[in-house]
């Protein structure tokens, strides 16, 4: 290895200066941060993705289906957020969330729903909640035997919703 | 550190709250100066799993076995509403067989300045400081040490890349520290080749295999300014557990170059967490 010092043998260090070790951090932020797309939610519409492996990769419609309905019963079991949807019309939603879903993943369908901002209006979502039905449906995805890979699919494209559900940037 | 460890202990006996509002294993593990982090590298995260209007924090020991030593290390860290983190750590660093040993005390404070490690645009952003005292000074100062004390400050930039490479979640992490301090402060601070302070790097990467193992690599530069013996960059690569959010355990493998005139000193590394 050459970085091994032998007495005062010159060793490669960060004597370089600060606007490099800057301009590399800003680059590592920059590459961090490309790798959430936009995703876009928020009016009902059709998606037309080309690409729908994330679709397939969770099952399709039956595998939404079934994903959704574990969801639905980790998040009725949850003291935390349970309370959330004492008010919600199941039924539709167990629904609207098959489509979103769906739709987010690249699959063949149409969200019918509110946006985010609307849906979640004056909810009161703290970061805890947030992460509460997060880790809701990321057991879900353990307990429908989804691979690791469809698990993490998902989660990346629902995590850039989180601004608009909680009607913040953090 | 035992008052600090009395408060901390009595804080969370008052159930101020129940931490664990953050995702799993986003409050990292504990790097070998008591911050959040890796092993050898601090991270932008915070100690603990508290999220805004929580309190949370951890428990740590770790253990180094190389060639020639050893380094053991203990401490607390206290995470407050996913925006300031204050820790103490202690080191004893034993040379194998002479009985002798140094010890170095850390305390620590971090501030989340911006950002999240996985929602939103930007990466967590966080600055920090590590104020160091070495205990046992008589040898850094006869070594050429000019200071038995000092303090880092480091900025660390971490993200949570969500469905990376080979659709696993890759954690990346970016540290800048200035130092003076020589192995850690083991060796005492500046000396008799370079006495000022010094921009190093230190990095990280960690790929989630499943949610609740990781395996990933750090690298970390060092100052050199002792004479009497070279001092070089180190690295590590680790497997990490999170069964929950209460424990992390993390064993990895060090290579942390020459020490004091032994070279290559490399061996395990295990380091256990307990988060409250």
């Amino acid at each position: 290895m050459a970085r091994r010092s032998t007495g005062t043998s010159g060793r490669r260090r960060a004597k370089g200066g600060l606007a490099e070790v800057l301009a590399a951090m800003l680059a590592f932020t920059a590459a961090a941060c490309s790798s959430q797309p936009p995703a876009d939610i928020g009016a009902a519409g059709a998606t037309t993705a080309a690409d729908d492996e994330l679709y397939r990769s969770l099952g399709g419609e039956a595998g939404i289906a079934q994903l959704v309905d574990r969801f639905l019963r980790n998040l009725a079991g949850d003291e935390r957020v349970r309370h959330f949807f004492a008010e919600t019309n199941i039924r539709r939603f167990r629904a609207l969330l098959e489509q979103q879903f769906c739709v987010l993943a690249g699959g063949p369908c149409i969200y019918t729903g509110d946006s985010m901002a609307v849906a979640h209006r004056r909810q009161n979502i703290s970061e805890a909640d947030f992460n509460a039905v997060v880790e809701n449906l990321w057991d879900a995805m353990e307990q429908t035997g989804l691979p690791v890979g469809a698990q993490n699919g998902l989660l990346a494209v629902l995590a850039p919703l989180r601004e608009e559900i909680m009607g913040r940037a953090r | 550190m035992h008052a600090a460890l009395a408060a901390t202990l009595g804080l969370a006996a008052a159930g101020v709250h129940a931490s664990g509002g953050q995702l799993l294993a986003t409050g990292g593990a504990t790097q070998v100066e008591g911050a959040a982090g890796g092993g050898l590298v601090p991270w932008a995260v915070i100690a603990g799993y508290a999220t805004e209007d929580e309190i949370g924090g951890t428990l740590f020991a770790s253990h180094v076995n190389i060639d020639d030593y050893t380094l053991t290390t203990g401490g607390l860290a206290v995470g407050f509403h996913n925006r300031l983190e204050l820790s103490a750590a202690r080191q004893r660093f034993a040379l194998g067989g002479t009985g002798l040993t140094l010890r170095l005390a850390v305390l620590g404070a971090k501030v989340r300045l911006l950002g999240d490690v996985v929602y939103g645009r930007l990466p967590q952003l966080s600055a920090g400081l590590q104020y160091k005292q070495n205990l046992d000074p008589t040898l850094p100062l006869a070594a050429g040490a000019r200071h038995t004390d000092g303090v880092d400050a480091y900025l660390s930039a971490t993200r949570l890349v969500l469905d990376g490479p080979f659709h696993r979640n890759l954690l990346l992490n970016a540290t800048v520290r200035a130092t003076r301090a020589n192995q850690l402060g083991l060796l005492g601070f500046g000396g008799d080749r370079d006495g000022g302070y010094e921009l190093v790097f230190e990095g990280a990467a960690a790929m989630f295999l499943t949610r609740r193992t990781a395996i990933g690599i750090e690298y970390r530069q060092k100052p050199d300014n002792l004479s009497f013996a070279g001092e070089d960059d180190w690295m590590d690569a680790f497997i990490a557990h999170f069964p929950n959010k209460h424990v992390a355990l993390v064993g990895g493998w060090v290579d942390l170059g020459s020490i004091a005139g032994k070279d290559d000193q490399r061996g395990p590394y295990l380091s256990l967490q307990l988060s409250f």
